[in-house]
């Protein structure tokens, strides 16, 4: 049914955080993770004493959901929270409040005995094809050890299966007692792609996996990785700083600002119509590799620098660099993130509300 | 804006660094000019020599291991690959400025902001200190930076990346220099900082009638800057064109590729056109087409014959023997 919401400042949709409708299950769609309230502090630590004296609010209350099959891209710039959200969900990094749940199985309220026999099921592309890869293993053992910890194939099972791996990856199934150094940068991010998929997972968190290639290589990998997300059923958080990239490969789009979620929704809408300032402002600074279009292109300049997530601002985190924050609302209520639209998520006071409809 | 009076002509530049494992042959037979005034972007990815052409004009280069084999670099009636080293330091900073991808490295740590703003002005000018402080309260004003006098005192560590980057592009411009050099001035930036950057440099080319050499790997970034693209790849300039006929036109298979392969804000997208394989490891100097193994088009005569910049219209270069207008070998090449 559809309903008519109120419009107007601070009035959103009904919900108590933490089981707010960010989705439902339909027949086409299925939630497979679901993230709620999620937060993330460091502590800052000081003195002789260590005392706590502080907190970087590396994530700060985020709730999304990711249906299955899909590829839900998380963007924003550095230091919004964007790869401690995906660390947070494979639970690398223990959540300071909120829940993370994957296909019923509430990770973030499990021991770590329980959450390694998920594992399989869940895994990670890092950024750095160099950092990520133990340069004293072979690929075959790069390979083979998922195999072996999580108890899948053995001897010569466990060989036929890197190998096919690797030809899976696009790689010369031949190389497999090769050193990640005997590799280019592009060959040892298909490597890092075929030891996350070594187990058949279900859900893969690509943590900026083309930000350190070359731009002749990128589109190589993203294509590797389109393809196996088909074969494999695969359903991915693609973290990238790239909208570019991200219009090319998400479903949906969700924009970081600051440890906090400021705007979700399907891609093309997000692309077509973004609502939340900050996402028209990301979007009218990403340079179009087209010199006509440029010539002609409008562009927001937003004033200033993000603040330091150990001292966010009061109030909507953005205030300090909206051009239209307003003083007696921005700088003092952190705005409700909310359904304006179907499937199109805002957290920002001056966003209207268009009819919203309630599955 | 750029008329076709040259300021730089760069000519048959070839330099290598001798190392341990071998000779890596990084820059091989470079030629281009740039004009007064004009915006040049050098668009090539990492290994493609581009950094090195320019920082080898000012012998910024570590040498040993790098040597500067071959080549000319005409500036103002001399050649810079001439100049003994205390010629080339009344250039660099003064005639020919630098920014560098990393404002964090690139200024001192240890001295306010004022100081390596004055520092320059003083050494090449000649002015006053008085006079220096406020040239450099007048450049931070131009370059956007708020409440100029007092980030006179100010630390590169007290500031953003954003005004690190600013301060860079004022310290480049003390001395009014007739070019300057921007080596990835952005890449390290966010892209609304970025965003505002380019803002900036946008508006000091109308103020300032200073020619520009921009270094990038980002295709984006130069589209709407340049008024002419170099392509680079494995050390040679593979295509040279005025902005909008690089970008509507491309000639060669690699830069062709390369703007198939990026997918576009404005656009969604069709597959992505990658480029099967990777750079060539410059340990040799090519003798034929170093894109070859790379290139879709690729026939006989490439693996054989090293090609040059060959006209293809009016300013238009491409270093390729196949006619991508007609689809066939080029005969006339």
């Amino acid at each position: 049914m559809t309903v008519d919401v109120g419009v107007g400042v601070g009035v959103g949709v009904d919900s108590a955080p933490g089981e707010d409708a960010t989705a439902v299950d339909t027949p086409e769609r299925k939630v497979l993770l679901s993230v709620r309230d999620l937060k993330k502090h460091f502590p800052i630590m000081k003195g002789v004493f260590r005392r706590q004296v502080g907190a970087v609010r590396a994530l700060d209350g985020v709730s999304f959901d990711i249906y299955r099959g899909e590829t839900l891209g998380l963007v924003g710039e550095s230091g919004s929270g964007k790869s401690t959200t995906g660390r947070v969900i494979l639970q690398l990094e223990k959540a300071t409040a909120g829940t993370v749940t994957f296909d019923g199985n509430e990770l973030t309220s499990m021991s770590g005995e329980q959450v390694r026999k998920l594992r399989p099921r869940m895994q990670m592309v890092f950024q750095d094809p160099h950092a990520s890869l133990n340069p004293r293993m072979t690929v075959a053992s790069i390979l083979g050890e998922p195999l072996k910890e999580h108890k899948v194939a053995r001897g010569a099972e466990r060989q036929q299966r890197v190998e096919s791996l690797l030809a899976q990856v696009g790689l010369d199934p031949s190389h497999a007692n090769r050193y990640p150094h005997e590799f280019s940068g592009g060959q040892r991010q298909r490597i890092g792609v075929a030891r996350a998929i070594a187990l058949s997972p279900e859900f893969i968190v690509a943590d900026e996996p083309i930000a350190a290639l070359d731009v002749s290589i990128q589109a190589q990998v993203v294509n590797l990785l389109q393809s196996i997300q088909d074969e494999l059923e695969l359903t991915y958080l693609f973290i990238s700083h790239d909208l570019s990239m991200v219009r090319h490969i998400a479903d949906r789009v969700a924009v970081m600002y600051l440890g906090t979620l400021v705007e979700m929704a399907p891609v093309d809408e997000l692309y077509s119509s973004p609502e939340h300032p900050y996402t028209q402002a990301l979007h009218s600074a990403v340079p179009v590799p087209d010199p006509i279009v440029e010539a002609s292109r409008e562009r927001v300049i937003l004033r200033g620098d993000i603040p330091s997530p150990a001292n966010p601002p009061p109030g909507c985190v953005f205030n300090t660099r909206c051009p239209w924050a307003q003083d007696d609302v921005c700088t003092q209520v952190a705005p409700e993130w909310r359904e304006i639209a179907p499937d199109h998520w805002v957290a920002c006071h001056l966003v209207k509300e268009r009819a919203v409809t309630i599955k | 804006m750029a008329n076709d009076e040259p300021v730089l002509e760069v000519s048959d530049l070839v330099t290598r660094f001798n190392t341990h494992d071998g000779t890596v042959h990084a820059v091989n037979g470079v030629s281009f000019t740039l004009n007064a005034g004009e915006f040049l972007g050098v668009v090539g990815e990492s290994g493609s020599g581009k950094s090195v052409t320019m920082m080898s004009l000012l012998k910024l280069i570590p040498m040993p291991p790098g040597e500067i084999v071959n080549g000319s670099a005409m500036f103002g009636g001399q050649d810079l690959l001439a100049m003994s080293d205390h010629e080339l330091r009344k250039v660099r900073g003064a005639e020919i400025g630098f920014i560098f991808q990393d404002p964090m490295t690139s200024l001192n740590p240890v001295l306010t902001v004022g100081r390596q703003i004055t520092e320059s002005v003083r050494l090449h000018t000649g002015v006053t200190a008085k006079g220096a402080d406020a040239r450099a309260v007048e450049l931070l004003d131009l370059v956007g930076i708020p409440d100029a006098k007092q980030r006179l005192k100010a630390y590169p560590h007290e500031l953003s990346g954003g005004m690190r980057q600013r301060v860079m592009i004022a310290v480049a411009l003390a001395c009014s220099p007739k070019v300057i050099i921007a080596d990835e001035p952005t890449t390290a930036l966010d892209v609304t900082i970025q965003a505002q950057i380019i803002e900036l440099i946008k508006d000091l080319r109308e103020q300032l009638n200073t020619a520009v050499i921009w270094i990038t790997h980002d295709l984006g970034v130069v589209a709407g800057l340049a008024d002419r693209v170099l392509v680079m790849y494995a050390g040679q300039i593979v295509e040279e064109a005025r902005v909008n006929e690089l970008y509507g036109d491309p000639q060669h298979p690699y830069a062709q590729g390369l703007l198939r392969s990026i997918p576009r804000l404005d656009q969604k997208g069709h597959e992505l056109a990658s480029i099967k394989g990777q750079p060539p490891s410059l340990t040799s100097a090519p003798v034929s087409c170093s894109f070859e193994p790379r290139c879709p088009y690729a026939f006989e005569r490439c693996g054989i014959e090293l090609p040059k910049l060959f006209d293809i219209s009016r300013g238009h270069r491409a270093a390729c023997f196949w006619d991508m207008k007609e689809g066939r070998p080029a005969d006339d090449r």
